[in-house]
Order: structure tokens, then sequence, then C-alpha cells
């Protein structure tokens, strides 16, 4: 590349020679012009200048055009009625909301609220609509429109002002002595310093730390898989090929904080034919014949993850449409999750009740900080 | 009571007692015993006219003795409820190669040829029965239909859509709306889990569970949009297309109109 003196001249003298170019047909780069300046490879080309005056020359104003109003009595007359025509119907809009108010109360029925609304909406609609339309035509048609120049002031204050300015803080620093008193100094600069160290301490009343709370659930050795929201427990023999049941641990319902609890504990459970899932060695016994138990919330953002197509056995996420493969143990297949839905061993009690062997192996739903 | 004192003693007495005691329990066992899945063979209908139905018009698909081909699933133990809702809502016989069935209007059988239909596919084998109509008849109480409404959030809503107007499922599938459907058919579609719906066995939800959800979505089908227009009740898509288009369309040219000069 050419310095930048060179290039400069050189645009001069291509400028200079004025070609009779049709614009858009030449072809024109720097480099081009650089090979043209040292002679090298390439056919000289053209350069379109664009026809770029040195200096474009102030337009002015356009000439004022006169609406219709201005110079026709006739126009401004009508302009007139619609103007009060737009402000009658805002009239009426308001009288129509007060009408409605009264004629039409809520009775609690959806029918009355249907009808309260449709009226009290378009009362109150057309009250502001008319007005502020009729605003604006009026100020469109029948207002003023004169253009007019306004002049922009410099925001650069005045020389003086600017000194005054200067003095005043000077005076101001020499008689408070702060640079003569050196341990007032100091010692407000380290009272300053310390003033911002209780609201680190004020962090920590933003509630107490999680704890193990995310990584553990209701489930735990024997406790009963129950049908949601009822909280009966399930029988394995209820559990028929093809169903689908959605469960929550027995007694539920009745700790401390139940849509906490649920919002992690709640489980699909299904039942396939066995000989149709995978195989993992891991997760051996963890089935009752086929009968195997997800967790229902979704390692994406945790939406209920219950929409189970019997006959693909795709589970699938109702908001972002992430698909889980019951045949391999709730893979992800498809959309924004990255992890299966953990697995809740179960087995059969005593007394024929599902019950979970312990709880999930890996912590329920999306991701956060320390599980990483 | 002193005639009974009297006689405690006697010879006979604990043989009455233990007959009392396992009448009690057996009584009690009976009554409080939960019942297995259910599966008949009887329903309305005349299976020697069904079978001639079945071989002029599902044999293709389904074989000769319903034992099922390439082209189509056995038939064998799926029940009459399966028939009734399948061929009653004009799914079966298919009307068109679909990712699924497609229900159509104008539907091929009068009612006793369906009935026909599903006793010969009941005689087959057990499976669910045509429901009774005790547990179909919608409820006008608040209790049943508030029971109905939470069973049908946790069960339902995820597929047929909160307001039951249906949803998509993946590749082409879609779980259909719920409104104007016959509640025979909700029920038996919970019964014997159609196409990819799952099955919802009366140990899962009973009949009475079953009622609710039914006369939930009958109150819901009656109940008056309280916004004015519902747009389909599907959601954020028709609302936001309707926000987007209708009223930033509004909006916009109302910023036109403000910016233009007079003529």
């Amino acid at each position: 590349m050419s310095t930048s003196g060179e290039q400069g001249g050189l645009a001069k003298r291509l400028r200079g020679k004025k070609r009779n170019a049709r614009p858009g047909t030449a072809v024109a780069t720097s480099e081009a012009a650089v090979y043209d300046d040292q002679s090298g490879p390439g056919t000289e080309v053209e350069r379109d200048t664009g026809h770029l005056p040195d200096r474009f020359a102030n337009p002015g104003l356009r000439p004022h055009v006169h609406r219709m109003a201005d110079t026709d009595p006739a126009a401004a007359r009508r302009a007139e009625r619609q103007v009060t025509t737009l402000f009658g119907i805002s009239a009426i809009g308001t009288v129509m909301l007060i009408v409605a108010y009264f004629a039409f109360p809520l009775e609690g029925t959806f029918e009355s609220i249907r009808l309260s609304n449709l009226t009290l909406g378009l009362g109150m609609g057309l009250s502001l609509f008319g007005l502020g339309v009729g605003a604006v035509h009026w100020a469109k048609t029948l207002m003023p429109d004169s253009d007019v120049v306004e002049e922009r002031h410099d925001l650069h204050g005045s020389d003086t002002d600017r000194e005054m300015a200067v003095d005043i803080l000077k005076t101001g620093t020499d008689e408070s002595g702060i640079g003569r008193r050196p341990l007032i100094r100091n010692s407000l600069l380290g009272a300053a310093a310390l003033l911002p160290l209780p609201g680190v301490l004020l962090l920590g009343d933003l509630g107490p730390l999680p704890g193990r709370k995310l990584s553990e659930t209701l489930w735990g050795e024997g406790v009963r898989l129950a049908s949601d929201p009822s909280g009966t427990p399930i029988r394995a023999s209820d559990v028929t090929l093809g169903s689908v049941f959605h469960v929550i641990p027995e007694g539920l319902n009745e700790s401390s904080h139940p849509l906490e609890e649920k919002a992690k504990a709640a489980v699909l459970l299904l039942r396939i034919e066995p000989e149709k899932v995978e195989d993992v060695p891991e997760r051996e016994g963890w089935d009752v014949d086929g009968i195997f138990a997800y967790s229902k919330i979704c390692t994406h953002v945790g939406c209920p993850v219950a929409l189970y197509e019997q006959q693909t056995h795709h589970l699938l996420c109702p908001c972002h449409q992430s698909t889980f493969d019951v045949t391999q143990h709730c893979k992800v297949i498809f959309g924004p999750a990255k992890r299966a839905l953990p697995q809740l061993p179960i087995s059969v009690d005593d007394e024929g009740y599902l019950i979970a062997q312990r709880d999930f192996e890996e912590p329920v739903g999306p991701s956060y900080w320390e599980r990483g | 009571m002193k005639a009974l004192a009297a006689r405690r003693r006697h010879p006979l007495a604990l043989v009455v007692l233990i007959a009392l005691g396992l009448l009690v329990m057996g009584a009690a066992y009976a009554a409080f015993a939960p019942r297995p899945a259910e599966a008949s063979t009887d329903a309305r209908g005349d299976a020697d006219r069904g079978r001639e139905l079945f071989l002029a018009n599902c044999s293709t698909c389904h074989g000769l003795q319903a034992q099922g081909t390439r082209n189509g699933p056995t038939l064998i133990g799926v029940g009459a409820a399966s028939v009734d809702f399948q061929v009653g809502t004009g799914r079966m016989p298919l009307a068109a190669t679909a990712p699924q069935a497609p229900d159509r209007e104008d539907i091929d059988f009068t009612e006793q040829d369906v009935a026909d239909l599903s006793a010969w596919v009941a005689s087959l084998a057990p499976g669910p029965a045509i429901p009774d109509g005790e547990f179909l008849e919608p409820l006008d109480d608040d209790e049943a239909i508030a029971d109905g409404g939470e069973l049908f959030r946790i069960n339902c809503a995820m597929c047929h859509n909160v307001a039951g107007a249906g949803g998509a499922l993946t590749r082409g599938k879609v779980a259909p709306p719920l409104m104007g459907v016959e509640p025979v058919h909700v029920y038996e579609a919970m019964v014997t889990g159609p196409q990819s719906m799952p099955v919802f066995n009366d140990a899962n939800l009973t009949p009475e569970q079953k009622q609710n959800i039914i006369s939930y979505l009958t109150y819901i089908e009656n109940q008056p949009a309280p916004g004015g227009l519902s747009l389909g009740s599907i959601g954020p898509v028709s609302e936001g297309l309707f926000a987007w288009l209708v009223g930033l369309g509004a909006l916009i040219g109302c910023a036109v109109w403000l910016g233009a000069k007079s003529s």
C-alpha cells in the first residue's frame, strides 16, 4: 500500500481527469490505483467520482405550501366540523361508559363479566381515542403551520463564567485547609473507605444458602408412590400396559411445603414391554416388570415433562419440545435439554404397593451453579 | 342381652363366634378390597353381522381373524370400547395415510353397524367394554367440576391444552381438541388409550373421576369467554399473532397518520 499522501495526490489527479464514465460501470479500488501508479499488472481502470461537488450548497427551506383549510374557508369549516364530531364521539363514549357501569353490573357469571368488559372497554376506547384524534386533527388542519427557525445556543459557557467557577472551587479548597491538615484528610478517607463494609454484611440477609435442598427430594427408601393429587398409593397390578400415572410421594400433601416438595418430587410412572427397553447393567432392578418411574421435571428449565406418546414411547416437554426416549432410559433425542431425565429406582412392598428404593441418584431438574 | 350372656359358655359358642368373625371379615373385604382392572366380552349388538361388516371393511388391514397384518395391529383383546371409539369417531376405517388417523365428520357406519362390529371384536377376547350411561352424564355440580378440572390439568392438559383446545405432538401427530366430543368417546379414549394417548384405567382414574373430567369439559365448553374473543384458546400463538398484526398494525397506522402533513 502506498502512503496516505500518495493516495491523496492520486485521488486528486484522478478526480481532475473528469473521465466521461457512466456511473456504476467503472471499477475503481485503491489497490487498482496503486498498481496504476507503480505500472503494475492489470488494465487501467476508470475511477467513478460519483459526480459529487466539492461542497454542498445550502438548499434553503422549501417553499411553504398552504393547506386547504388555510386558503379555502369552506375547507376550514369542514375541518372544524370534523374536529367537533370527533370530540362528540369522545363524549358519547364517556356517557356509554357511565351507562354501562350501571346497566351491566358484575353478577359473578361469565356472561355478565363479558358484557361488562366489552361495554366498559368500548366506551373508554371511544372516549380516549375520539379526544386524541380530534386534538391532533385540530392541530394538523387549523392551527398555524408556518415554518419557524430557532437558532441553537452555544453549549460552551463564557470564559468569565468558567474562570469564576474555578475560583470558587479553589477558594473553597483553600479555606477548608484540607491540603494543610493531612490528619483530617487521612481520617476522612479512612472513614469513607469503611462505610461500604456494612453493605457487604447486608448481603447475608438475602436468605439462607440452599444447602442440599436442590439435590434431595421427599423420595427415600420405602416411600410409597401415590397418585397426584389424591395421594392414594398405587399398586403395581393397577399399572397396566400403556398406562401413565402422575405420581407424588405418599405424605407429600401433609408435608410443610407441599408445592415446593412437589416441584422436585413429581414423577411420571409408565409401563411398557420390558423387552423394548435398552438394557443398562447399572439400572438392573430399577423397574418392576416394565413399570418405570422417571422424574417429571425437565432437565432444561424445569417444566413438567408429561406428554407421553404411547406408541413411540417418546416423552415430550410442552415448553420447548425437548423429547426423551423412554426405550433409552429417557435419553434426550430432540430439543434443548442436555441430560436424561433422572430415573427413580422402584420396587414392590409386601402389600403390592409400589415403593421407592431410595432417592434419585442425581439432582432432578435444570442445572444450577454448584451442579455444573 | 341376658340370654346371650347366659349362653356364652355353651359348647357351640366358639363356633358361632368364629363364623360371625369370618362373615364380618369377608363382607368388609368385599366392600373395601381394590378391584382389578376389569375386562368383559359382552357388548350390545349382533356379533355375526359384525363379523360380516368386519370382513368387508376392516380385514384388509387387520386380517381375516383380526389377528393383525403388517398394515394394521391385531384387534384381539382391544375390547368393544376401542372399536366404538375408533369407528364411532370416524377414525376407522382409515381415511388417509397420515401421521395419525384423522377423525371425520361423515361416518360410513350406522350406530347399529358400530355396535355389531364392537360385539364381534369383543367376542374374540376380553377387553374394555363400552361404558354404561351412569358415568357419562355430565354433572352440574361445582365440586365435581372443580375436581374434574384439577384431574384434567394434571393428567390431560399438557397434550390437550388447558382449555381442551388440543395441541401438537411430535412429527405431525396431534392431540385433538376435546370441545364438542361425545362424553362416551372421551370416556372410551381414557379407557383404551387410542393411538398416541396413554391408557387411564379405572385404578388410575376411577369411573367417578372420569365423570368429573367429562363434567369439567362440558362446563368449559358452555362457558362464555370473559374477555370477549377467546381466539381459539390456543394460547400465545393466536394471541401473539393478533397483538402483532392487529395491535401493532393499528399503532403504526396511527403513527403514520400523526406524521403525515395535512393536505
